[in-house]
């Protein structure tokens, strides 16, 4: 398969040179698949079409992981793309490379491109600012934390379905309900560590790991701290709803979305990336809404960490080639373009100028709903919810899954199971702050 | 009697082999002794910073109990995976032997899982046995059945066990169908003629004609499970409920190719080169001996 991806790529290439010889190739290597392959495929060819110069060309490189190895392959071997889509959870390791990429507002000024990092939703900026104020990356599909809900499920439970429980002991009561109600499945949530550790920490404005998150000028040196009581009674909650049967694990990742959309969960808690599947595929009311959180927790809510992908730009490229990178984020971070992104993904609008048109034009009222992650995300951040920015977060991610995953089939409890993520997880990050000593 | 080619000129055998060599020189030794280096060193993904640690790799592994945890959960699952192909398949083998009529069809249909990639595998195992939308889990619930591998540890295991052994069943098939077909018709009418049932006739006559096709079976499937499964894995339970089915290859694949912690990783994969190596000689030097050529 590898070969015939390969093989594919080389013809594709091959065209394409034959077909545009005075124009400067920008090569993009990016994870979007589906409907958001297209919606890729489609920016680049409006920029194509907007000008003469350059030409970006679009490679679908595999999943998130695999196409950032792939990049770090190809960067070895001196044959890294211009651009490349970047997962979040990978930007510590591209921070930490030094030399391995140029950072974007570099590049902007180099080029004399218009660009200006304040127009960015303060959430956004600042997880790919470097603390010198320097953005690093080019902010592309951000997603957020959101509650979905099954309306019909609450009407049939005697919940009131216009409104969404708001706190968690809101919830766990719901899911009661839910249960008394005969529904099998009143709760489930995706990607544990995201929305039940991040996500969370952010939204109640309490601290996931020092050194601002790993955001502040030696974030390489930060250690996790989601053991605090807060950390603990939350997951010793969800662990009382599992064992109750209020609350269904239901496989890492993204797994626990299609019992969502199947009807058989109630409540998820999830990516706001999921609303286009659910408004395809929902056979039921469904209502959006923000995340939970405890009223007697002091700042919360505060405003929830992203998720979703940004864009590098690697080292070792001509100036020429530069400049046609700049052109291409200067054409990307058009108002217009970048609010026809957010309508047509579920992504954020990821300045507050997309997000002014899109309210503008009547598309939030037309779909409710699709503004909750847009809310959650324009606020006033804190050094606890600007985002976390770990290394060896990969990893860690795992090591959360892992954890978690004892605690709901009850071999573990909260606390011990927070201290093993801790203890295991700051393993990790000594070893990144070796590997990564300036 | 000697069998031994004999050549008289000193240079021609070496460039007979050298093409032999040049590619195990290049697949093979390069990429472990690179391994074997990347071991004692910790690195950054894009290899901008490399610093030589020495032993720290293997130390932290050492002390790491869940990594520990991980060699009897490989132990048991190869031992599963190798036991039962390799005895499922040699039913099925004698099975298909014994076909008359549609026997090409048969044969086919049992190849066709080695055409199957590893992660297509267990994405097919995982639909059919998903806890929300599996077609078997609907089936096992409404038998009165609980089957949710998320949660369930000896479920997630069996599951894996399952996804690989259906993998490499083709491929000890086509093995044994050989080894079936290659022993003399004579021995087993001779055998039928002086009263022996089909029962007697294998024990006694077809099995150990096919112990050496047996023992390179288990060689292979024993590596098969060490190194092959990762894919499988990653698909069906991402080496979890909590790391119940992360066996040594996953964590090496988790660790260097999707989290890029290439020193460790490296140490992973030199740990289990020398496993694998030791359990190799051991089946040469003990198992062996009980197959008769």
């Amino acid at each position: 398969m590898q070969f015939k991806h390969l093989a594919l790529t080389a013809a594709l290439a091959a065209t394409v040179c034959v077909s545009a010889q005075a124009q400067t190739e920008i090569q993009w290597w990016h994870s979007m698949t589906a409907v958001n392959n297209e919606w890729v495929n489609d920016l680049a060819k409006q920029f194509n079409e907007s000008q003469k110069e350059f030409k970006v060309v679009p490679t679908f490189k595999g999943a998130y992981d695999e196409s950032m190895t792939a990049a770090i392959a190809a960067f070895r071997s001196g044959n890294a793309p211009h651009i490349l889509q970047v997962f979040e959870v990978g930007t510590a390791t591209m921070m930490a490379s030094k030399g391995a990429t140029v950072p974007v507002g570099k590049v902007m000024k180099d080029a004399g491109a218009d660009f200006n990092p304040g127009s960015y939703i303060p959430a956004v900026a600042a997880y790919y600012t470097a603390p010198n104020g320097e953005m690093l990356s080019f902010p592309f599909n951000s997603s957020t934390t959101i509650f979905y809900y099954n309306k019909d499920a609450f009407k049939k439970a005697g919940l009131n379905a216009d409104k969404a429980p708001a706190t968690w002991p809101e919830v766990f009561e719901a899911a009661k309900k839910l249960k008394a109600s005969g529904h099998s499945c009143p709760m489930t949530l995706a990607w544990n560590g995201w929305t039940q550790l991040e996500s969370f920490s952010a939204w109640h404005n309490v601290e996931f790991a020092t050194e601002k998150n790993g955001l502040s000028a030696n974030g390489y040196k930060a250690r996790i701290k989601i053991n605090s009581p807060l950390h603990v009674r939350h997951i010793d909650n969800l662990a009382k709803a599992a064992k109750a049967g209020e609350y269904l694990y239901k496989g890492r990742g993204s797994a626990a979305q299609a019992s969502f959309t199947a009807g058989e969960c109630a409540m998820i808690q999830t990516s706001s990336g999921f609303y286009g599947d659910v408004a395809k595929n929902a056979k039921f009311a469904y209502g959006l809404a923000p995340m939970p959180y405890y009223p007697d927790v002091k700042g919360a809510p505060q405003n929830t960490v992203i998720g979703g992908a940004s864009l590098w730009v690697m080292a070792g490229k001509k100036p020429a080639e530069y400049k046609g990178v700049a052109k291409f984020f200067e054409f990307l971070s058009q108002t217009k373009v970048q609010a026809a992104s957010h309508q047509r993904t579920g992504y954020l609008p990821i300045t507050m100028g997309a997000y002014e048109l899109t309210d503008k034009s009547g598309f939030y009222a037309k779909y409710p709903g699709t503004d909750v992650a847009v809310n959650q995300m324009v606020r006033k951040v804190t050094d606890n919810s600007r985002g976390i920015r770990l290394g060896n977060y990969v990893q860690i991610r795992t090591i959360e899954d892992e954890e978690l995953e004892q605690v709901w089939s009850g071999k573990k409890s909260a606390k011990d199971a927070l201290d093993a993520i801790v203890s295991r997880g700051n393993e990790l990050l000594a070893r990144f702050e070796r590997s990564y000593k300036q | 009697m000697e069998k031994r080619v004999l050549f008289r000129s000193a240079w021609l055998p070496w460039v007979l082999i050298a093409p032999q060599l040049l590619i195990i020189g290049l697949f093979f030794f390069w990429p472990a002794g690179q391994a074997v280096i990347q071991s004692f060193q910790m690195e950054d993904a894009f290899g901008m910073s490399t610093e030589w640690v020495g032993l720290d790799n293997f130390r932290q592994l050492v002390d790491n109990p869940s990594y520990l945890d991980s060699f009897q959960r490989t132990a048991m699952f190869s031992v599963l995976v190798a036991g039962i192909g390799i005895v499922v398949s040699l039913v099925l083998a004698i099975f298909a032997d014994r076909i008359v009529r549609f026997a090409m069809v048969y044969k086919t249909l049992l190849i066709v899982p080695y055409a199957v990639a590893p992660v297509i595998a267990g994405v097919l195992w995982v639909f059919l046995f998903s806890p929300s939308i599996g077609v078997a889990t609907y089936y096992l619930g409404a038998l009165g059945y609980n089957w949710n591998h998320m949660m369930n540890d000896g479920q997630a295991m069996a599951l894996i066990v399952i996804a690989s052994v259906w993998k490499q069943i083709s491929y000890n098939f086509l093995f044994f169908l050989a080894g079936l077909q290659s022993i003399p018709k004579a021995l087993i009418e001779a055998a039928s003629i002086d009263g022996a049932g089909p029962w007697r006739r294998f024990w006694n006559i077809q099995l150990p004609l096919l112990s050496p096709t047996t023992f390179f079976l288990l060689v292979i499937n024993i590596v098969y499970a060490f190194f092959d499964t990762f894919g499988i894995i990653d698909a069906a339970t991402q080496g979890g409920p909590g790391q119940s089915t992360s066996i040594l290859v996953y964590k090496v694949y988790q660790d260097g190719f999707k989290a890029l912690d290439l020193g460790g990783s490296a140490a992973q994969s030199v740990i289990l080169m020398c496993i694998v190596v030791a359990l190799t000689v051991v089946q040469f030097r003990y198992v062996e001996k009980k197959v008769q050529y």
